[in-house]
């Protein structure tokens, strides 16, 4: 009975459609029993992230609850987490991305008042295993090599285009986008310094 | 376990090698075998994916006709990795961030569509849960074996940052061999394509050696 149903025309159309059809069912039941426990386990990330970007003792605040967004012009506004010492903020961290060899690299950056770096992460990427990922910070020591460094201070290009950081054996492009995003990031902070450190202007 | 499981045993191991003797999934093979943790991770997901992808055809195979089945294999597993990939973000959070990354390599991987094309769509379940199984243990086992290869040759190093895909028991598990560094050719994709025609030329000459004698 079924296999001469199977061979006829309109059984194929049918056959796919419900198939699709329970597939897309179950994807949009994945997706929403899983949302919630996807966003709680990324604030759980921000949040280790933050206290990694910053020395221990900068801030005393909760930065994750210490967010604003800030107009710099560009099509979205900049999340900004405001560090804060005694009630008084003494730096900010905010979030850059870049186009590396795998896509985009969302990168956390913390920056003292002056404007100099206190640390640096990355938060996503899908750059080559074993080649590219050499800019977590669990894989290799390469990103506290900001740490310290200013707009002035530093040649913000890997040592391949005559600057100051270490490229990748064998990734070149990777360490270049976040050299790149960094520099973009120091460059936004100097422009908007007063509006992203919550000073009245 | 009868002769008919056995051999599907030895196949997926060994005779029928996914990498070694079909030759599928040479894409994601090459691409992460960079370290021998890595070819473990991307082994582990893999396995776990064709595991399941096996169960559900077999399970549909009644009800698929010959005419679309390469389309309905094809929207299951895409959909079965998605949602993996979902599940594993919301409630494995730790594990996500290293196996991530070779999840979304598993859609692309031929070796799931070729077992539920070949193997999956004409057997019964328990023979393609089987068959799954092993031939996701044969795939781990060449991805580990060429990783460390490539890790030895090219870094000096055996299963570095394995206690970051297993935990830190496992951490005796990385060995350091020595400090020089290696040969960066190695790592690069040459060294994927070296260590696998060795490694094929090797299964060939063992093959012939203890061939049973016509």
């Amino acid at each position: 009975m079924l296999e001469k149903w199977k061979s006829r025309p309109l059984y194929q159309p049918l056959l796919l459609g419900a198939v699709t059809l329970l597939a897309s069912a179950s994807l949009a039941w994945a997706a929403s029993a899983t949302r919630e426990a996807i966003a709680q386990a990324e604030e759980r990330d921000l949040r280790d992230s933050l206290a990694q970007v910053l020395p221990e003792g900068f801030a005393d605040n909760d930065l994750a609850a210490a967010r604003a967004e800030i107009d710099t012009g560009a099509a979205t506004p900049v999340t900004v987490y405001r560090a804060r010492r005694a009630g008084v903020v003494n730096g900010a961290v905010f979030k850059v991305s870049g186009k590396g060899y795998g896509g985009e690299i969302v990168i956390l950056m913390a920056v003292d008042k002056a404007g100099a770096l206190l640390g640096v992460r990355i938060l996503k990427h899908s750059e080559t295993p074993g080649l590219g990922d050499k800019i977590e910070a669990e894989k290799s020591n390469w990103i506290d090599n900001f740490a310290g460094k200013a707009l002035g201070t530093a040649a913000w290009a890997v040592k391949k285009d005559g600057g100051d950081f270490d490229q990748f054996a064998g990734a070149t492009i990777t360490p270049r986008a976040v050299v790149e995003a960094v520099k973009k990031g120091l460059e936004t902070f100097a422009r908007h310094k007063a509006a992203i450190l919550g000073e009245s202007s | 376990m009868s002769t008919n499981a056995m051999t599907l045993v030895k196949d997926g191991l060994w005779h029928n090698n996914v990498v070694f003797a079909q030759m599928l999934a040479l894409c994601p093979t090459m691409a992460v075998t960079t370290s021998g943790a890595n070819g473990l991770g991307m082994g582990l997901a893999t396995t776990a994916v064709l595991l399941v992808s096996n169960v559900l055809v077999a399970l549909i195979r009644g009800i698929v006709s010959e005419q679309v089945r390469i389309p309905v294999f094809i929207v299951l597993i895409a959909s079965l990795v998605t949602v993996v990939d979902m599940a594993l973000n919301a409630w494995l959070h730790e594990l996500h961030k290293v196996l991530g990354l070779f999840i979304a390599l598993i859609v692309v991987n031929c070796a799931i569509l070729g077992r539920a094309e070949a193997f999956a769509s004409r057997n019964a379940v328990g023979a393609a849960f089987i068959d799954g199984l092993f031939m996701g243990i044969g795939f781990t086992l060449a991805l580990v074996v060429i990783g460390l290869i490539r890790e030895m040759l090219g870094s000096g190093t055996l299963f570095a940052q394995a206690s970051q895909l297993l935990g830190a028991n496992f951490a005796f598990l990385e060995i350091r061999l020595h400090d020089r560094g290696g040969a960066l050719l190695m790592i690069l994709p040459p060294g994927a394509f070296a260590a696998m025609a060795f490694l094929l030329a090797g299964k060939r000459v063992l093959d012939k050696r203890f061939a049973p004698a016509r």
